[in-house]
């Protein structure tokens, strides 16, 4: 049996491991499509601010680690993928056969579509290779403009005001990181971050990029910025391209089911490039986050090897810490009327909370700022689904008992023995 | 054989000598915001409840780690962080759906129950045995595993 897993995140890696354990006798090899080890993009603010190298980066650590588990690391990308055969093309030329074959190929960062784009000194911060671009390029004093205030430009943001960089934040959008947090939670974010000497604009579009004597200027609906370095972060796009008449669906992303299957059998796809089930929702999304891709790989990797296994759905869920201020979201936190939602705002004090239930009762979603204790209730009682009847009153006293209400449910019986 | 801690809050008299040997073992201050173990007050039932990472067969944080910095000690079957490689993104702490790892802001680094290497330090200042460290098999940790299953968005394979 050769699995076959193209793409080396965290969704890949996982699967291969799962793959390992379950099957010892399996041929398993990972496509690589990036030079060097297999790293993880989350690590990249801490190697940017200088707290670790780029072997702090790697996904596994211990030397050996792929031979150890027999998984053949190879580096190519698909470059397609044979509609009537269980082949691919490599970018190298080569076929590969396969019986299954996991399509993990993560995402890209896209861009506007504005002159100058690809000037010199206008990046990505995507893969460990922007990251040593920008390393190069953001000195201290350095002007530097973002492009871009949702999760990946704010999880940044902070290592480049550490490296001194006088950063200016330029957002289409209402607020910072309008998809993960609320207005009172974004205007808490943005409040934050100017005190701390970071110029943020919202609702402002880059229209132009021009160069003069080395250096940039930024031409936005808001006037001229002028830079030594530009960095895009706009947004990103599952990479499916190599799949066009492949007969695999897609739509966001590779469309899968419970299983991780794709619509073409034996092909399965996991982490930001699979658009599967929402836990809450039940309907298809990308959820382009770490403990998602994970998942994916693990329960992808069973049912390669025919243990069936089914999941459940993701819940979308990110946590930010920006120059201290840590933010945090879960599940679907939208709407909410006073019958529905439990607020603490508590905003001048840097705190604030939002709790938003269902019909039911159960916890649907959730945001917290400046809240880190235990946070991880939140998501064990949205996924837990148990309508939270008897505490709602008490939580509408002091909604930070949240730890208390999760202890006191039927998991607080069985820690008894 | 692998031993885990078993809590019964029946016993539990809320006197906080486990939060404090606790955070005393792993930062050796007596600060009970650094223990890592937790007792909840149920003021209404007049109830004591110890809280801490049950090691779940799950390993939510260690699976989510994206920087290979929580693993397995082999001994205890602990999962622990290792602070060298630890980079404090806090994946893990909103991975973990029972919020017992946690960021510490002294350390920049996540913070998890460790077993004290297999010398657990609150079963030692418990004085009424409502923690107490016994053979796996008899803590009930199989029901506790099961429910975390139920909420697992993992396999059921």
């Amino acid at each position: 049996m050769h699995h076959l897993v193209v793409g080396a995140g965290p969704a890949g890696v996982t699967a291969c491991e799962t793959l390992r354990q379950l099957d010892p006798s399996a041929h398993i090899t990972l496509l690589c499509g990036e030079s060097g080890e297999p790293y993880g993009r989350m690590a990249i603010p801490y190697y940017l601010v200088g707290n670790i190298d780029e072997a702090g980066t790697r996904l596994r650590k211990r030397p050996g680690y792929w031979e150890s588990l027999r998984i053949s690391l190879r580096h190519d990308r698909v470059a397609a993928l044979a509609p009537d055969d269980d082949r691919v093309t490599l970018e190298s030329g080569e076929t590969l056969d396969f019986d299954r074959l996991l399509i993990a190929t993560g995402a890209h960062p896209v861009s506007p579509a504005i002159s100058g784009i690809d000037l010199p000194g206008v990046v990505h911060c995507w893969t460990l290779e922007d990251a040593r671009a920008i390393a190069e390029r953001a000195a201290e004093g350095s002007d530097v403009v973002l492009m871009g205030a949702g999760f990946i430009g704010c999880i940044i943001l902070e290592s480049l005001v550490k490296r001194g960089v006088k950063l200016t934040v330029i957002e289409q959008g209402p607020r910072m990181v309008p998809r993960m947090l609320d207005a009172v939670a974004g205007g808490m974010l943005q409040a934050h971050c100017e005190s701390q000497g970071v110029r943020v604009l919202t609702r402002t579009r880059a229209e132009a990029i021009t160069e003069a004597e080395g250096r940039l200027t930024v031409a936005t609906s808001q006037g001229e910025i002028a830079a030594d370095l530009v960095i895009v972060a706009t947004g990103v796009r599952s990479n499916t391209g190599f799949l066009d008449c492949s007969g695999v669906e897609c739509d966001q992303g590779v469309l899968v089911d419970e299983q991780l299957q794709s619509s073409r059998a034996g092909v399965f796809a996991a982490g930001d490039v699979a658009q599967g089930p929402d836990l809450l929702s039940g309907s298809r999304q990308v959820h382009a986050i770490q403990p998602t891709a994970v998942e994916h790989g693990r329960i992808a990797a069973h049912n390669m090897v025919g243990q069936g296994a089914r999941y459940p759905g993701s819940l979308n869920m990110n946590i930010l810490d920006t120059l201290g201020l840590v933010s945090v979201s879960f599940g679907n936190w939208e709407g909410g009327d006073a019958h529905h939602a439990l607020v603490l705002d508590n905003r001048d004090a840097g705190r604030y909370l939002k709790l938003v239930f269902d019909e039911q009762d159960r916890l649907r979603g959730a945001i917290a700022v400046g809240h880190t204790e235990k946070v991880g209730v939140l998501r064990g009682l949205i996924q837990s689904r148990r309508p939270l009847h008897g505490w709602r009153e008490r939580l509408q006293r002091d909604p930070t008992r949240l730890a208390e209400a999760f202890v006191a449910m039927p998991l607080a019986q069985a820690v008894k023995a | 054989m692998q031993r885990a801690l078993s809590i019964d809050p029946g016993k539990c008299t809320g006197c906080l000598q486990c939060e404090l040997a606790c955070s005393f073992e792993h930062t050796g201050l007596f600060n009970p915001s650094r223990s890592v173990i937790r007792v909840f007050t149920f003021h209404e039932e007049g109830r004591f409840v110890p809280y801490t990472c049950t090691q779940c067969a799950e390993a939510w944080c260690l699976q989510s780690c994206p920087v290979d910095a929580i693993s397995i000690n082999a001994d205890t079957g602990a999962k622990e962080v290792n602070e060298a490689t630890c980079v404090g993104c806090k994946v893990c702490t909103i991975a973990c759906p029972f919020g017992t790892i946690n960021y510490s802001q002294a350390t920049g680094k996540v913070v998890k129950c460790d077993l004290c290497g297999g010398d657990p330090q609150c079963v030692e200042a418990c004085p009424t045995d409502a923690i107490v460290y016994v053979d796996a098999d008899q803590t009930g940790l199989e029901r506790m595993r099961q429910w975390a299953a139920r909420t697992d968005a993992a396999a059921t394979a």
